[in-house]
C-alpha cells in the first residue's frame, strides 16, 4: 500500500549574507497515511516549519529544496513546475497559518476570503461552495454558522478566526493540511475549544493532517504520531504513546522534562513571616485613555486590586490576555501611573509616576519586558547594554565596570565573548537572558518579570526559570512574575493570584495543594493541556464554568 | 535578502559591500571637496586677474578651460568657485540637518505641548517658498556668505526636522526607550545614545540629499545674482556671468554647469550606493 505523503532523503538549503548556501533540512524521511495526523515539533530553528512547508512545494525566499522527493499523492512537490503546484495547492494540499489574524484581508468578508479556494481553482459555483462553508462552519462549532461570514476580520475573535483560518483549508476537500503553530498565539481557555473543533472535523473528513507546534502536550492531545526535529534532523519518530512514555533520544527527555519544571527546587522563604512586605498594594486602578469626570480614565483595566510580596518570596499574577496582568505590572513600575489606591514599597509610599520617584526607588524596583527584541537597543553592544544601569546606578566606569559586566554575564550563564555582540546576533533565549541580567546589573529588591518566557521555547524557558530560581537563592531578590502560563507560575511561585477582568478573582498558595475554588480559576486551571493524550477527550468543561468565560 | 551581480561588488576586506557606482562616485566627490581645499595650491591664476586678450575664449594650452567674458582664466574661477559652492552648502547642511534631527528627537521624546509648539512653528516655516524666503533676506540684509549659510539652513531645518521626527516616533515606541526611562534616564541620553544610533543611517542619507537641495538652491540664488559677490564666484554666479557666451559655444558657460551637475549627481549616487553595512545599520 502506497502511503499519502512519502518524503525521502530531504535537504533544504538557505543563502547567507555573504552567498554560502548551508543546509537546513538534512535528509527527511517520512511518510504519512490518509488520516493520520503527524505532529513536527522542536525548537524554533528546528526547521519543522520548513519541512511542513515543503509539502506544499514551497521554500522561503533565500531557501531552495536542493535533494530528496516530496510525494504528496502521487505527485512529486520537488520536480513540479509552479503552475502544477498551483493546481495542487488548496486542492490536495491546503495550510493553516500560525497568525489567522494576520492571514486575513481586513477589507473583505470572511466568506468571500474561506470560498476564494474554490474560486480559483473553478471548483464549484459560488452558492454551492457557500452551502458547504456554512456546513464547515458549523462543524468547526462556530457560533452563528449562517451569519458569521458576513461578518469581517476584525469583527471575530482570535480563536474563532483560527477556526475560520481551518475551515479556508478544509473547502477543497484536500486529502493533507498543514496545521502551522495554529494554536499558538491564543489562550489556554480558548486553544481547548480550538484544538477540539479541528480534531473532530479532520477525523471526520478522513483529512492526513501535519501538525507543527513547539508545545508537546498540545500535540499529544491530536496526533497520532510524533516527528521530534531538531537542527534540521529528525532526532526520533514514533507514535504519541511510545514519546511520550519511553522517549529514547535525549533532546526528546529533554523535551519531556521542561515540561515537568519541578517546583520542590526552591527553598523557603529565609524570611520569617512577621517582617514588613516589600511591596503592597491597595485598592490599585489603572486604566487608559483621557480622564473622565469622575476621574478615572476612559477604560479601566485595573480595577481595585490589592496584594502583598513578602521579602525574597515570589508572587504569580495568571490571567488570559486582556485581563489587566500587564497593565498592573506596568502600574507598579510607574509607566502607566495608576489613578487610585496606593503603593508602598520597602515601607515607603511610592509616587504613582516613574518621573516622580527617587533615583533609589528606581533602582530597587527593576521590571522585565516580554519581548527581549524590543527590550534590547539594537544598535548598541551587549556591553553598553548592560554597563548603562552600572553607570547610571553605581557610577561604575572603565576596569570596574568591565568586571561587573563579566560577572553578569557569568551569572546569566552567558559566555563572556558575546559581549561585543549586538542584540540581533543572539538567540532569543540568550537575549532574555542579557534582558534579565540588565534589571540585575541595577542590584534591585524586587524584579517584575512581565511574560518573560511566553515567547521561548519549552526547553529554554525552563532554563530560564531555573536560572532565575538560583540567583534568587544566591541574591535574595523578590520576583512579581506575571504569565498566562500556569505551569511556569507553579514552578517558581510560592503564590498565586488569579486575575479577570481587571480584578484578582483568587489567591492560590501552591504549597499548601490548595484548589481553586473560584469558577474561572477552576477553568484556567483545568485547561491547561496535560502530556495524557485523552486529556482533551475527557476534559469535562461544565457549563457553568464556561458561563463565566 | 537582495542579491547582487557579482560584476557590481568589490569585496573589500572590512566586511563592507562596496558597490561600483558607490565607488566611482564617491571618487568625484572627493575629488571636489580635495579642489575646494587646495584652491589656492592648485588654481594657475588669481580670481580676478585678466589674462586673455579675448573674451570667451577657447580651450587651449595656458587656458585648458577657455576664458570668461572678461578674459579671465576659466580653471582658476571654477577651482576658486567649488570653495563657495562646496564650503557654504556643507556649512548649511551641517546647521540645519544637526538643529533639525535633535529637534526632531527631542519633539519625539518629549511629545505633548513642546512636540505642539514646534512641530506648527516649523511647518508654517515650511509654507515659505524657499526660493522666495531666500530673496527676500537677501534683498533685506544684503548678501554675505554668513547670510546666505544662515539663510540656507533655516529654509532646509523644517524637512529634517519632519524627517528625524517621523524616524524618532517609531524608535521611542519601543519598550529599550520605556527601559530607560523608567531607569530614570534624562533628555540628552535618551535623544543621544537610545535613539540616534538607530536612526543614524536614513538620516546621513537625508544630510547627503539635503546637501544636494542646498548646492541647487545656492546656485540658484546666485545665478540671479543675490549669492556670492564679483569678484569672487560660486559655480552658480559663473553661468549667470558667462551666459552671453551660449551663442559662442563658449566652455565658459558649460563648465561650471558640468561642475554642479556631476558634484549633485555624484552625492547622490554615492548616497544610493553607499557600502551596504553603514546603510543598514537601522536595521541590522
Amino acid at each position: 500500500m502506497t502511503n499519502l505523503v512519502e518524503i525521502r532523503g530531504l535537504t533544504v538549503e538557505a543563502t547567507t549574507d555573504s552567498g554560502r548556501w548551508i543546509q537546513i533540512l538534512k535528509g527527511i524521511d517520512l511518510d504519512i497515511a490518509a488520516g493520520e495526523t503527524v505532529a513536527f515539533i522542536g525548537e524554533s530553528g528546528s526547521g519543522k516549519t520548513t519541512a511542513a512547508m515543503t509539502l506544499l512545494g514551497y521554500a522561503r525566499p533565500g531557501c531552495r529544496i536542493s535533494g530528496g522527493t516530496v510525494k504528496v499523492d502521487g505527485h512529486d512537490m520537488v520536480t513540479l513546475s509552479e503552475k502544477e503546484r498551483s493546481a495542487l495547492r488548496g486542492t490536495t494540499v491546503a495550510y493553516v497559518p500560525q497568525s489567522a489574524a494576520a492571514a486575513f484581508n481586513p477589507a473583505a468578508t470572511i466568506m468571500d476570503q474561506v470560498i476564494e479556494v474554490t474560486r480559483i481553482h473553478g471548483l464549484m459555483p459560488p452558492d454551492e461552495a457557500r452551502r458547504r462553508a456554512v456546513a464547515l462552519f458549523r462543524a468547526l462549532s462556530l457560533p452563528d454558522p449562517d451569519g458569521i461570514g458576513d461578518r469581517y476580520p476584525h469583527q471575530v475573535s482570535g480563536g474563532q478566526l483560527q477556526r475560520l483560518a481551518a475551515a479556508m483549508a478544509l473547502i477543497g476537500d484536500p486529502k493533507v493540511v498543514i496545521f502551522d503553530e495554529p494554536t499558538t498565539a491564543l489562550d489556554v481557555t480558548t486553544q481547548v475549544e480550538v484544538l477540539r473543533a479541528f480534531k473532530a472535523v479532520t477525523a471526520q473528513r478522513r483529512v492526513a493532517c501535519v501538525y507543527v507546534s513547539h508545545d508537546l502536550a498540545v500535540v499529544a492531545q491530536i496526533a497520532d504520531r510524533i516527528m521530534v526535529l531538531r537542527n534540521g534532523e529528525v532526532q526520533e519518530t514514533g507514535s504519541v504513546h511510545d514519546i511520550l512514555t519511553r522517549p529514547t533520544h535525549p533532546y526528546t527527555k529533554e523535551l519531556l522534562h521542561a515540561f515537568h519544571p519541578d517546583a520542590g527546587g526552591r527553598t523557603a522563604a529565609p524570611v520569617s513571616d512577621d517582617s514588613a512586605p516589600l511591596l503592597e498594594i491597595n485598592t490599585l486602578s489603572a486604566g487608559y485613555g483621557p480622564p473622565q469626570s469622575n476621574g478615572q480614565p476612559l477604560v479601566l483595566a485595573v480595577k481595585g486590586v490589592s496584594l502583598q510580596v513578602k521579602r525574597g518570596t515570589n508572587l504569580g499574577i495568571i490571567g488570559e490576555s486582556g485581563c489587566g496582568k500587564s497593565t498592573l505590572a506596568r502600574s507598579i513600575a510607574g509607566i502607566l501611573p495608576a489613578c487610585k489606591g496606593d503603593i508602598q514599597f520597602n515601607g515607603k509610599e511610592l509616587w504613582h509616576s516613574a518621573r516622580q520617584r527617587s533615583h533609589d526607588q528606581l533602582r530597587d524596583l527593576q521590571i522585565v519586558f516580554q519581548h527581549a527584541d524590543t527590550a534590547l537597543n539594537p544598535a548598541k553592544s551587549i556591553e553598553d547594554i548592560l554597563g548603562r544601569p552600572l553607570t547610571f546606578y553605581h557610577g561604575l566606569r572603565g576596569r570596574a565596570r568591565d568586571a561587573r559586566v563579566d560577572a553578569l554575564l557569568d551569572m546569566v550563564r552567558l559566555p563572556r565573548a558575546l559581549r561585543h555582540r549586538r542584540p540581533a546576533e543572539l538567540s532569543g533565549g540568550q537575549k532574555q537572558r542579557v534582558n534579565f541580567a540588565r534589571a540585575l546589573a541595577a542590584e534591585p529588591k524586587l524584579i517584575l518579570c512581565d511574560e518573560i518566557t511566553s515567547a521561548l521555547d519549552t526547553v529554554v524557558a525552563a532554563a530560564i526559570i531555573d536560572l532565575l530560581k538560583e540567583l534568587q537563592r544566591e541574591l535574595g531578590l523578590s520576583y512579581v512574575f506575571i504569565s498566562h502560563d500556569l505551569s511556569v507560575i507553579e514552578a517558581i511561585c510560592d503564590e498565586i493570584i488569579v486575575m479577570y477582568r481587571g480584578q484578582t478573582v483568587e489567591t492560590i498558595v501552591p504549597a499548601a495543594r490548595q484548589q481553586p475554588q473560584h469558577p474561572y480559576s477552576k477553568l484556567l486551571f483545568s485547561s491547561v493541556p496535560k502530556l495524557d493524550p485523552t486529556w482533551l477527550d475527557t476534559l469535562d468543561l461544565d457549563p457553568e464554568r464556561m458561563r463565566v468565560a | 535578502m537582495k542579491t547582487y551581480s557579482p560584476t557590481g561588488i568589490l569585496a573589500a576586506r572590512s566586511g563592507y559591500r562596496v558597490n561600483l557606482v558607490g565607488l566611482v562616485s564617491f571618487f568625484v566627490v572627493l575629488f571636489w571637496a580635495l579642489v575646494a581645499l587646495f584652491a589656492p595650491y592648485i588654481a594657475p591664476h588669481s580670481v580676478g586677474e585678466m589674462i586673455d586678450l579675448d573674451y570667451f575664449g577657447p580651450m587651449r594650452p595656458g587656458l585648458w578651460l577657455g576664458s570668461d567674458y572678461l578674459g579671465r582664466d576659466m580653471l582658476s574661477r571654477v577651482i576658486f568657485g567649488a570653495r563657495y559652492t562646496v564650503g557654504i552648502s556643507l556649512a548649511a547642511v551641517s546647521i540645519a540637518c544637526f538643529t533639525g534631527v535633535v529637534l526632531g528627537m527631542t519633539s519625539a521624546v518629549l511629545r505633548g505641548p513642546v512636540d505642539m509648539v514646534v512641530s506648527r512653528l516649523l511647518d508654517a516655516l515650511n509654507s515659505i517658498p524657499s526660493k522666495l524666503f531666500g530673496l527676500m533676506v537677501v534683498a533685506a540684509v544684503g548678501s554675505s556668505i554668513p547670510v546666505l549659510i544662515l539663510t540656507l539652513s533655516v529654509i532646509y531645518i523644517p524637512g529634517a526636522y519632519r524627517f528625524s521626527r517621523a524616524l524618532a516616533v517609531n524608535i521611542e515606541t519601543m519598550d529599550f526607550i520605556m527601559v530607560a526611562r523608567i531607569r530614570g534616564e534624562k533628555l540628552p541620553y535618551l535623544i543621544g545614545s537610545e535613539i540616534l544610533p538607530n536612526i543614524i543611517g536614513p538620516v546621513l542619507a537625508d544630510l547627503g540629499l539635503r546637501f544636494v537641495f542646498i548646492v541647487l538652491l545656492l546656485s540658484g540664488l546666485s545665478f540671479l545674482g543675490l549669492g556670492v559677490q564679483p569678484p569672487y564666484a560660486d559655480w552658480g554666479a559663473l553661468v549667470r556671468e558667462n551666459i552671453g557666451g551660449l551663442p559662442f559655444a563658449a566652455p565658459a558657460v558649460i563648465v561650471p554647469s558640468l561642475a554642479i551637475a556631476t558634484l549633485t549627481i555624484s552625492v547622490n549616487l554615492l548616497i544610493d550606493n553607499l557600502p551596504q553595512k553603514i546603510r543598514d545599520r537601522s536595521t541590522s
